[in-house]
């Protein structure tokens, strides 16, 4: 994928790869997302993130990974901009989201898709219905929702379950939903915080190579898990954090020489590799 | 597409939360009820208490040999040097006698062979609560006690001092009983109302999160909330003025010819009536859901 390789090579002429990123830097150009310098303290003792530095170039499949409270979470929040960090600058292409006013919130959200662990799906509408909020949202016309949603629900494998509401599907089905209703706008960002989480090994399976379509269409995915098991699988770039601070920023596996792999193929290793 | 989605949202929230939507809806249907109870009360009783105010009068006697110089002389006193004059009117000892004879009182006058009926002013006050300063200006308090008079040819001023008292005081505690009890019940309305609100919004706050996450801006989430509100509050408020009206037809018509506080002039007249109190519920309930919503839109 071009995508990709612009960014291999972006990244090769950058001096070291795995650099402890404490030190503040300046954003690199045509960067998706980058975090410089972030800090966020809850309180004077609570540091949740401790000046943490990486950038995410287009196209690329990224975990964030870490034990509970290394600060993935928080990092994701920064990011939909729940919360605000207490230092450094996080740009999501190359608008600092510091500068974006609280009534352009939305709007801005509107260009990412979000995946959590619970799902957060509407428990009183359908699965048409919560996929269709999302554009109903942006003020897509009827016509526009008739033509996506069924479109998305069918790549999600989700075309049997239209008039289901969510607590009448299985958990792999509803984190489906979410995906689709992620995907519906073909956001250029992807953000999935803990997709797994709740989910048995062979579903989380299937959502990862959800996830991996979803990548393989140029969009951008980050990934915050802690299943570490599952990342060594994917062999994706990886940032781990503890503690508030970047430890590892790494191509898992060898994952530069691997070529492409159809979602077929990736399926057919993830599923080779849990057996 | 926009106007259509709202309403279609506001009434698919209705339908999945029947019951904390008929909750607020009772809750308003009661309350314009007893306001639509109160507000006509509370007019009539204002309307009878200024009534019995109105009543309240100075009487000031003239001696019986006054001139009518004397009276000409006291009449423009009482016009131009005494305050909060209302209205002023003046009865002769000949109109005196006259009211006595049809009072059925003529009998005893002509035993007497003259008539010992003094010409007299009666003032009524601008406002009953300034009736002391006309009595102070007509029968200044002297240094020795007791009181003098402001011309001589006056021989006294009586302002039925008991009389007077006891009506300024009920009629005051009748408008401080009714204005508290006005006061508490709209206070009790609007936290009534606002409870059942915020609610049924607690109930759904995870539904507003999750439109929040995905891009909903806040009119788009708020819109359909506030529509609820209007529905609620325009059926409550239809209801309750159906029931006011069948009440007033099939009890308070029949009863007005008999009582007068019922019938009372300056009651509000019902179709205004109707129009307040449907604009309030409306605008009550609209209002409050817009405004509960705030603390649940801040993600």
């Amino acid at each position: 994928m071009a995508a990709t390789e612009r960014h291999l090579r972006r990244r090769r002429h950058r001096d070291d790869p795995h650099r402890p990123s404490s030190a503040p830097h300046p954003p690199a150009t045509g960067a998706v997302l980058s975090f410089s310098g972030v800090e966020m303290r809850y309180s004077a003792t609570d540091v949740a993130l401790d000046h943490v530095s990486f950038d995410i170039f287009p196209g690329e499949f990224v975990f964030l990974v870490g034990h509970s409270g290394s600060g993935k979470s928080t990092a994701m929040k920064l990011l939909i901009k729940e919360l605000e960090p207490t230092d450094g600058e996080i740009r999501v292409a190359g608008r600092d989201l510091q500068r974006i006013p609280r009534a352009r919130v939305p709007y801005y959200r509107r260009n990412l898709g979000v995946i959590f662990q619970d799902y957060k799906l509407l428990p009183n509408r359908t699965v048409y219905e919560n996929v269709a909020y999302a554009l109903q949202v942006t003020g897509g016309t009827r016509r526009e929702i008739r033509e996506k949603v069924p479109d998305i629900l069918r790549l999600t494998g989700l075309s049997l379950k239209l008039h289901s509401y969510p607590d009448q599907l299985s958990g792999g089905e509803q984190q489906r939903v979410s995906v689709a209703r992620a995907f519906v706008n073909h956001p250029p960002l992807l953000l999935a915080d803990e997709p797994t989480g709740n989910l048995d090994p062979e579903t989380s399976i299937g959502i990862m190579q959800l996830l991996y379509r979803i990548n393989r269409t140029g969009t951008t995915v980050v990934v915050a898990t802690h299943d570490v098991a599952m990342v060594d699988r994917m062999r994706r770039r990886v940032i781990e954090l503890a503690e508030g601070r970047v430890v590892r920023d790494e191509l898992a596996g060898g994952y530069a020489a691997r070529r492409e792999e159809t979602t077929q193929e990736f399926g057919a290793r993830l599923w080779g590799e849990i057996e | 597409m926009s106007f259509g989605f709202f309403l279609r949202e506001a009434i698919r929230a209705l339908k999945r939360n029947a019951v904390p939507s008929f909750a607020a809806l009772a809750t308003t249907l009661v309350t314009v009820l007893l306001l639509g109870v109160f507000i006509p009360m509370v007019q009539a009783t204002t309307g009878a208490a200024n009534e019995v105010r109105s009543k309240i009068i100075i009487n000031v006697f003239m001696k019986t040999d006054a001139k009518q110089a004397d009276v000409d002389r006291v009449q423009k006193l009482i016009e131009t040097q005494v305050p909060h004059v209302g209205k002023v009117t003046f009865v002769s000892k000949k109109q005196a006698l006259a009211r006595q004879r049809e009072a059925g009182r003529g009998d005893f006058y002509d035993l007497l062979g003259s008539n010992p009926l003094p010409d007299t002013f009666r003032i009524s006050p601008d406002d009953p609560e300034n009736i002391t300063a006309i009595r102070d200006a007509l029968a200044p308090a002297k240094a020795s006690g007791g009181r003098g008079v402001a011309d001589e040819a006056i021989d006294e001023v009586r302002d039925r001092k008991e009389d007077t008292a006891t009506l300024l005081s009920v009629t005051r505690v009748v408008k401080l009983t009714t204005a508290l009890l006005a006061g508490l019940l709209i206070i009790a309305s609007v936290l009534l109302i606002a409870n059942t609100i915020r609610l049924s919004l607690y109930a759904r706050r995870r539904e507003v999160e999750v439109m929040k996450l995905v891009g909903a801006t806040d009119w788009f989430i708020r819109w359909p909330f506030v529509l609820e509100g209007v529905i609620v509050g325009a059926l409550g408020g239809v209801l309750a003025v159906l029931l006011l009206g069948v009440v007033k037809v099939a009890v308070v018509d029949p009863l007005a010819a008999d009582f007068a506080l019922i019938a009372a002039p300056d009651t509000m007249n019902f179709p205004l009536l109707i129009a307040l109190l449907l604009f309030a519920s409306v605008a009550v309930s609209a209002v409050g859901s817009g405004i509960s919503l705030r603390r649940f839109l801040r993600v």
